[in-house]
Order: C-alpha cells, then sequence, then structure tokens
C-alpha cells in the first residue's frame, strides 16, 4: 500500500530550480534511499515531503489525500511523519527534555513521557544521559538524540537527510541497525537521503537517483548498481569502466561488439549498426598474470597503466586497446606482483557488461 | 565636587535610615517601571516571535522602522499619551491622566520599540534548524514560536533588562502624564528634576544614587538567574 506519493513536485529557490518534476510514491514500510551528489535536490526533496517547505508547483499525498495547499493536512502530516535534518540541532535543554518535546507538543501525560523517554533513550544506547546538557554532546551522540526525538511518537514515517554523514565508523554501524530494527518493527517507511552510494545499497529496498534536481532512475539496488539508466548514475554509483561501441552481430541476445578495434560480447537485444555505451563494474573485471583459462566470454590482455591503493582495495588501470579499470584486494595485488608497465590479462563475462543507447 | 560628596554621603544616610519619603518615591519608581517592563514584555515577545516566525511583505521596513523608534525622545511619547489621555482626547473618558497607571502605560510605550526590535534580533539569530526541527517533531506555529523564544531566552531577558533601565531612567513621559505629585506620582527621577530645580542638590544626587542601586540590584538577579543553568 502507499503510503505517500509525491506528483511532478517543482521547487525554485530564487532563480535557481532545484527539483525539477519529481515523482514516485513510497510503499508502507520500505527504505527508500535517494541517492545524489550534494547539491542535486535531496534535502529540498526531503523538505517538500515532510511539508516544511511549500513546492512552487506539484502535489504531495498522504495517505491517499492531497496536502498541498490545506494548512490542516500539511500539519497533521508532519505530526505522522518525522524528520531528521542534515545538521541535527539539539535544543540548549537535557536530554530529557530533547526527547520528550515532541509529546509535550501532544499533550501526553507526565507519567506516560517519562516511560516513553526512558524506553527511547535506552533504545538508542543513551540510557543515563537523561539530565546532561544536549549541547554537550558528541556529534554521535546529538544524532542519536535527534533520531530518539523523531521516532518517540512512532511516526509512520521517518525522513533521514544524510543521518549518518558526522559519525564514526561504529555509530554508523550502530545507528544504521537501530533504524533498520526500528522500521522492521514497527512497520515504519523510512526515506533515507545520501551521498554516499554504498549506504543506499546497504539500508534501501528500493532506491531513487537524484541528479541536478531530477529524478533520472528508480528501483531496486542491484538494478541502480548494474544497470544504471544513463551515463551521469552509471558515474555515480561506481562504474568507472564506460566505454562505447557499436554492434557488429546479434546472435539470440548474445551481440557482439566492436570497441575500438577489439571485440566485446554482452547480453543484450541490440541491432548491428547501433551505437551503444557499455558500462562494467571494475569489480566484475577478473585479473591475472597468464591467460587462465576462464569462461568469462570476454579476455584480453593489456598492459598496466596505473595502480592506486585504497584500504584493503587496489584499482588497477590497464591499456588493453580500450582504458579497463579493475577493482581487486590489496592483498592479490601483491600476491601478483603488479608493476605499472607490467602485462596482465583481464576478463568479464558478458552478463557483466550492461548496454545502453548512446 | 563637595556636592557629589555630599550628595553621596546624604543617600548613604537615606538608605540606612530609610527615609519614609524617599522610601516611599523609591518603591513607586520600582513598581511602575516594573509594571510597565512587566506590560511591554508581555506584548514584545509574543508579537516578536510573530513578526520574526513569519515572512511576510515589508517585514524589513518594520523591523527598520521599529529601530528607528528606539531614539523617540521620551517627552515626545510623554506628550502623546498625554493627548490620547487628557479630558478631550479619545481616551479621555477612562480619567487616567496624572495617575501612575498613565505613567505605567507611557513608559510601556517608550520601551516597547527597543525591546520589541532586540528580542526580534535575539530570536533571528537562533539556528534556523530549530524552526525546521520544531514543525517537523509536529509543532504547530505557536508551539514553534515558543520552542524558539526557550532558545533565545537570554538575549530577550537582556532586552527585558534593557528596557526596565530606561523605563526606570526616564523623566518625560512620567513628568507630562503622572504629573509629579508628591506623594502620588512623584517617582525618582520626577523628584530628582524637582530638587534639583529647588537647589536641594545633594538630595538630587543621593536619590540618583538609589535609582542606579535598584538597577543594580535588578541587573545582578538577572545574572544570578542566568548563571543557574
Amino acid at each position: 500500500m502507499s503510503i505517500m506519493q509525491v506528483i511532478d513536485l517543482h521547487q525554485r529557490h530564487g532563480s535557481r530550480e532545484t527539483l525539477k518534476g519529481v515523482s514516485f510514491s513510497l510503499e508502507q514500510g520500505e527504505v527508500f534511499g535517494i541517492i545524489g551528489p550534494t547539491g542535486s535536490g535531496k534535502t529540498t526533496l526531503l523538505r517538500l515531503l515532510d511539508q516544511i517547505e511549500v513546492p512552487s508547483s506539484g502535489r504531495v499525498y498522504f495517505e491517499g489525500r492531497d496536502v498541498t495547499g490545506s494548512p490542516r493536512l500539511r500539519s497533521e502530516l508532519r505530526r505522522k511523519v518525522g524528520m531528521v535534518l542534515q545538521k541535527p540541532v539539539v535544543f540548549d535543554a537535557s536530554v530529557y527534555d530533547n526527547v520528550a518535546f515532541p509529546l509535550r507538543l501532544r499533550r501526553y501525560s507526565r507519567k506516560v513521557v517519562h516511560g516513553k523517554v526512558d524506553t527511547m533513550l535506552n533504545a538508542v544506547g543513551l540510557d543515563g544521559y537523561q539530565r546532561r546538557n544536549a549541547r554537550t554532546l558528541s556529534g554521535g551522540e546529538t544524532q542519536k538524540v535527534a533520531l530518539a526525538r523523531a521516532l518517540i511518537t512512532n511516526p509512520q514515517a521517518l525522513l533521514l537527510d544524510e543521518p549518518t554523514a558526522n559519525l564514526d565508523p561504529v555509530s554508523l554501524k550502530t545507528i544504521e541497525e537501530f533504524i533498520l530494527r526500528f522500521s522492521r518493527e514497527n512497520g515504519t517507511t523510512i526515506v533515507i537521503a545520501t551521498h554516499e552510494m554504498a549506504q543506499g545499497q546497504r539500508l534501501a529496498d528500493r532506491i531513487g537517483v537524484i541528479m541536478e534536481g531530477q529524478l533520472v532512475q528508480i528501483g531496486k539496488p542491484s538494478e541502480i548498481f548494474y544497470a544504471p539508466s544513463d551515463i551521469r548514475v552509471a558515474r555515480f554509483v561506481g562504474v568507472e569502466n564506460i566505454l562505447e561501441g557499436r554492434v557488429t552481430s546479434n546472435r539470440e541476445g548474445l551481440v557482439h561488439l566492436d570497441v575500438h578495434g577489439r571485440a566485446v560480447e554482452a547480453i543484450a537485444n541490440r541491432h548491428p549498426g547501433d551505437e551503444l555505451h557499455l558500462f562494467i563494474r571494475p569489480e566484475d573485471v577478473v585479473l591475472s598474470l597468464s591467460e587462465a583459462s576462464t569462461s568469462a566470454r570476454n579476455s584480453f590482455s593489456g598492459q598496466i597503466a596505473g595502480l592506486a591503493m585504497s584500504g584493503p582495495l587496489a584499482r588497477v588501470h590497464l591499456d588493453c586497446g580500450f582504458p579497463l579499470v579493475a577493482l581487486i584486494t590489496r592483498q592479490s595485488a601483491e600476491d601478483l606482483g603488479l608493476q605499472v608497465g607490467k602485462q596482465a590479462h583481464v576478463s568479464f563475462k558478458a552478463t557483466a557488461v550492461h548496454v545502453i543507447g548512446q | 565636587m563637595t556636592e557629589l560628596w555630599d550628595g553621596l554621603v546624604q543617600a548613604l544616610h537615606l538608605i540606612v535610615t530609610f527615609d519614609d519619603e524617599v522610601v516611599d518615591i523609591a518603591w513607586r519608581s520600582l513598581r511602575v517601571s516594573a509594571a510597565s517592563t512587566v506590560l511591554a514584555a508581555l506584548i514584545c515577545i509574543p508579537l516578536g516571535g510573530l513578526i520574526s516566525f513569519r515572512s511576510f511583505r515589508g517585514k524589513r521596513l518594520l523591523i527598520n522602522v521599529i529601530q528607528t523608534f528606539y531614539s523617540v525622545p521620551t517627552v515626545c511619547v510623554g506628550l502623546f499619551v498625554f493627548l490620547m489621555l487628557s479630558r478631550a482626547g479619545p481616551l479621555g473618558g477612562l480619567g487616567l491622566l496624572f495617575t501612575p497607571s498613565a505613567m505605567v502605560v507611557g513608559q510601556a510605550l517608550l520601551i516597547t520599540p527597543i525591546m520589541l526590535g532586540l528580542t526580534i534580533s535575539a530570536l533571528s539569530s537562533v539556528d534556523k534548524n530549530i524552526r525546521d526541527t520544531t514543525l517537523s517533531l509536529g509543532a504547530s506555529e505557536r508551539q514553534a514560536i515558543w520552542a524558539i523564544i526557550k532558545e533565545a531566552r537570554f538575549a530577550i531577558s537582556a532586552a527585558i533588562v534593557l528596557g526596565f533601565g530606561r523605563a526606570i531612567s526616564e523623566v518625560g513621559v512620567a513628568m507630562m502624564v503622572g504629573g509629579n505629585i508628591r506623594g502620588f506620582t512623584q517617582i525618582l527621577t520626577t523628584a530628582i528634576a524637582d530638587e534639583a530645580n529647588q537647589g536641594n542638590v545633594e538630595l538630587a544626587l543621593a536619590l540618583g544614587v538609589i535609582l542606579l542601586a535598584i538597577a543594580l540590584v535588578v541587573t545582578l538577579g538577572v545574572n544570578l538567574v542566568q548563571q543557574r543553568r
């Protein structure tokens, strides 16, 4: 069941159009990721979903009713939808008073407030912090207070704007797990905006990619990551190999492409002569020193043009008639004794190649 | 210089001996100014909250006008209130002219611009995210304004103290609408003007010292409350 739906949302801030015709719907209980570069309109979209801002045009439906233009329905929506801002602020008051704030707005009795706040603080791991002034907390603790404060009313939907941007890896894990557990236990719909595509992949059931104010693709994480709908999305979700090629033959869905004079095979239904873009994720490229026997359809030899370590991974740039990047573990890079200028072999499956029209 | 010294000595003497008339005047001063400050605060805090929270056409202009009235001469406010309350004026029927109530109204009017202006600037210096946060947590406009006021409570209390300072130190309004009637509407400032005119410089100075002592106590009291956070 759809809990929320937006249709053709546009938003102008002065002369700048931050959103251009965004439409989608949110299903009850799902975790929906909005990913996109900074400044692409994620925050504006969340603010419109929570009706803190009014769109310059377009409609927002909540529980089947159009709330745009009705102050009563807008405030009802805000009462049922929680939001944690990108830079969460806490009131200059105790942790207890901060978390109790939404309950007091709704005139719950002192006793009920007390019980709920203590339970919630316990759940986010802030037991014992009740009397601390919230302004004296660390970034991670502040984030937890903001999250507890947004969840204390058990909202139907929770909107999170870069919820873990200022967190260390340990707090990040705790918060992500807490959000997912809360959503599962209470059936809360979660919308999470993040510029970090990996977080979207970890948490979301569905992902929407927003670029320059437009929602360019919506789908399951696997679709977004392995079948991006255009070059911008592909670049953003970490497809480092974007090649151009022309179809030379098509045999029952297995196409041969001419890429810089080399033949590449891919699974697609395209006609000979079609000019296409080929997307290959760098982690799908297998690297070896000798020409190993492989079931992969595509096998090339080339020269190592560059080598960059990043954490536990190594990014290997090869020139095999066309440029290709392979992502392998640092350990295997060392075992293979990879060096710039050395020859190496790469292979990738025909299914690892995603093609779109140019 | 001897007058200054004599004034100080006499002030101490009057304070220590609890001179009946002086205590009466000082007490009236305090009551009138405190009442006008409370009255002005009751208007300025909610109104300032509303002006700062809402965006509307002419908001900047309104704030500029309010700030301009920071420097309204006290006698002008006094004259305005006098004309309103005089027998022929629109509010003449209330019979308030030359009463402490008239002074309260006049002083409240006098300090409203400065208290309102400083309240608005105190509220606008609160992080905009506080407003968004309160709204997203389900606050109505009134609840959101109240939460923002609480965030700015220290800056707002400074605005109130400043308003009180301007009220207790002004002469123009008290003179014009109070009439400086001994034992009824005479307050410290009008008494100082009176005594100085009659050549009682030491007594005038002594009353001035007492006025400052009251201001000191009020300021200390507010600081004490602020530090107890």
